[in-house]
């Protein structure tokens, strides 16, 4: 045995058995070392810092030759503590803290987070109807940004660039629109208890119109580019097979369970924010596999397309109307105005609790730190992510700060199915499971 | 630091008062499909009134308190008879002043048959925070159980692997329960000092 003086690259004995650390170095020498040795059965330990694990997720693999006998996750790497950050913030504040959770969906963990706070406040029917469409609108556009960066990455650790290219140029078009309408491109807060935090500017559903029409005419480079190529079919097709019966015992949603032929979609089954009175199908597939994952996928594209134009048909026949709840009790920030410094609170409403009312001063500043009071109680409000049913549990013991907050995350759910997927399949084709799942380590650790 | 303590009431002033969510049962009619849900129990299930202490029907949702010793019993003819084939995780919730039954765990179950969800909620005392696991009938439950046993110490007997998932492995005491210390020191700068997050007034 060569004794190896590589600093990066060494080998221990421990119980276990020899223990290698590859961090870059010479791979034959490694190969060499690892050959000599009598043992069948290798543990490898892929991550957390590995450039195909969707951020730090860590998976520990026991191989025999190149089949996976065994696979098991390793998480926590990105746990910030949101849910009990929360419980020292105000309701409002609330949104701030949701929206970095889930980083590539935001809209949706604050829609989420909002519903069930608007139920528990019994205001779900006084939220107006614009701020429903808007929702509707911010959450479709989310939903083609998040679904683009799944398969632009899904592809890419598959090993092909263009698709990324091409993925990422339609995701920045909508994060465009994203800044245009709430200032920011990831973690808006933009949806807030009761509402949405400002209207829509002028000329936004215009703007939107045309980008739709041009993203629909550009998706179709990707799908043309991958459904049918013979490499990516190889790759995919048959890989991670997860049927019905494995996705309900695992309590798995979202593409994973439409691929396996089952319709479920909470936008259809269980609708909220208007979303019965929107003309779109639910896609599925009957593959079980990560093709029909990525397919559902992109045909949900077109979907949320068409989802987007009515919204904004909507938001065009409803407009100037209020996208905040009447009682101002609880619309938070209740006046704002696009300055030339950028966005704060409206010089009316400035000169109107600075000037005039003491009143309104009072309550300005009573809403802002302390916030609004929600009744106790405690709710379950679950809605459609790109990645399957997000829910937000919610309890209130009646005070202005969220007593506990839980969300029910589909990307930490959906990836306890990694070893169903994976065990007995190729090294190789982990990767193409995991990107199917298309699990996202921020709202997995929240 | 100045202030009132234990509440978000910044003046002092604002008389907020906190109200413990109520403890009885719901009369019936419960209404929507919760009836349907409740008879169908009680006919699956001929210890119903043994084993569900209390049916609380509160915003449009359906809250069955089922006693810890029956859990996976009920679990069981809610999955096979009543079609509830998804459990959508748990949740634990810690109540410090309810003694002797400090830990809640809180399950929301999903029927994709029959298009309903309802919750089921068992409460432990602090000193006993054992729970029988339900990973045998709702597998998807495992990484769940993990996280509430992570956050709120909740022992669920019968897991195939409890141990904790977010937090590292050898982590001191359960973060998300009300009596864990939020620890920190106070930080001086530019003269001024910070005070440590227990001592500042928004976190108290």
């Amino acid at each position: 045995m060569t004794t190896f003086t590589d600093p990066y690259s060494s080998s221990r004995e421990t119980t276990e058995g020899t223990v290698f650390s590859v961090t870059g170095g010479d791979w034959n020498e490694l190969v060499t070392e690892i050959g000599a040795t009598k043992e069948e059965r290798i543990v490898v330990n892929m991550g957390p810092q590995h450039p195909s694990t969707h951020g730090v997720l860590r998976l520990v693999l026991e191989l025999e030759g190149e089949t996976v006998t065994e696979v098991r996750c390793g998480i926590g790497y990105l746990h910030t503590g949101i849910e009990k950050n929360i419980e020292y913030r105000s309701w409002t504040q609330g949104v701030t803290f949701v929206t970095r959770m889930d980083y590539l969906s935001p809209l949706f963990n604050e829609t989420a987070y909002c519903l069930a706070t608007e139920k528990l406040l019994g205001i779900t029917n006084d939220v107006p109807e614009r701020a429903s469409a808007i929702r509707v609108l911010m959450m479709e556009l989310n939903r083609i940004s998040s679904h683009m960066v799944a398969l632009g990455t899904g592809a890419l650790e598959l090993g092909a660039i263009t698709p990324m290219f091409f993925a990422f140029r339609e995701r920045e078009r909508v994060l465009d629109i994203f800044e245009m309408i709430s200032g920011l491109r990831m973690n808006m807060a933009y949806i807030r208890p009761g509402g949405v935090q400002q209207d829509l500017p002028a000329g936004a559903t215009q703007k939107i119109r045309e980008t739709v029409k041009e993203m629909r005419k550009a998706f179709k480079d990707n799908s043309t580019l991958l459904i049918g190529n013979s490499i990516w079919m190889k790759r995919t097709e048959g890989i991670g097979y997860l049927d019905l019966a494995g996705c309900t015992t695992l309590g798995i949603t979202g593409p994973v369970l439409r691929a396996t032929g089952l319709p479920w979609d909470l936008r259809k089954t269980q609708p909220y924010c208007g979303y019965e009175n929107y003309d779109f199908d639910v896609v599925t597939t009957d593959t079980c596999d990560v093709y029909g994952r990525f397919l559902i996928r992109m045909n949900e594209l077109e979907q949320s397309l068409r989802i987007i134009e009515q919204a904004c048909d909507k938001i065009d026949k409803l407009s100037g109307a209020p996208v905040m709840v009447e009682d101002k009790k609880i619309a938070w920030p209740a006046q704002l105005a696009m300055g030339g410094d950028g966005l704060g609170n409206s010089l009316d409403h400035i000169r109107e609790i600075m000037g005039t009312s003491m009143e309104s001063l009072i309550h300005h500043f009573k809403l802002v730190t302390e916030g609004f009071r929600v009744p106790a109680g405690q709710v379950y409000a679950a809605i459609e992510s790109p990645r399957g049913e997000l829910g937000a549990h919610i309890v209130s013991d009646g005070g202005t700060r969220p007593y506990r907050m839980h969300f029910r995350e589909p990307s930490f759910n959906n990836l306890q199915s990694t070893s169903a997927m994976c065990e007995g399949s190729m090294v190789a084709d982990i990767i193409g499971a995991v990107a199917s799942i298309d699990p996202v380590m921020g709202g997995v650790d929240r | 630091m100045f202030g009132t303590h234990g509440t978000g009431d910044t003046s002092g002033y604002g008389g907020l008062v906190r109200t413990p969510a109520a403890t009885g049962s719901s009369e019936r009619p419960y209404g929507s499909y919760f009836d349907d849900v409740a008879d169908d129990l009680e006919r699956a299930y001929p210890a119903f009134s043994d084993a569900i202490e209390r049916v609380v029907v509160d915003r449009g949702e359906l809250t069955l308190h089922v006693k810890r010793e029956k859990l996976v019993e009920v679990s069981k003819i809610l999955r096979d008879s009543l079609k509830f084939e998804m459990c959508m995780g748990v949740s634990g919730i810690h109540y410090p002043e309810q003694s002797g039954r400090e830990l809640h765990a809180v399950y929301p179950l999903l029927s994709i048959t029959n298009n309903r969800r309802i919750r089921l909620e068992v409460s432990v005392p602090d000193n006993d925070a054992h729970i029988p696991s339900v990973v045998e009938v709702w597998a998807g439950n495992n990484w769940h159980e993990r996280e509430t046993f992570d956050m709120f110490g909740i022992i669920f007997d019968g897991h195939p692997g409890l141990t904790r998932i977010l937090m590292p492995d050898d982590w001191q005491g359960h973060p998300q329960r009300k009596d864990y210390a939020l620890g920190g020191i106070s930080v001086e700068y530019k003269g001024a000092t910070t005070p440590a997050p227990d001592e500042r007034r928004s976190y108290r």
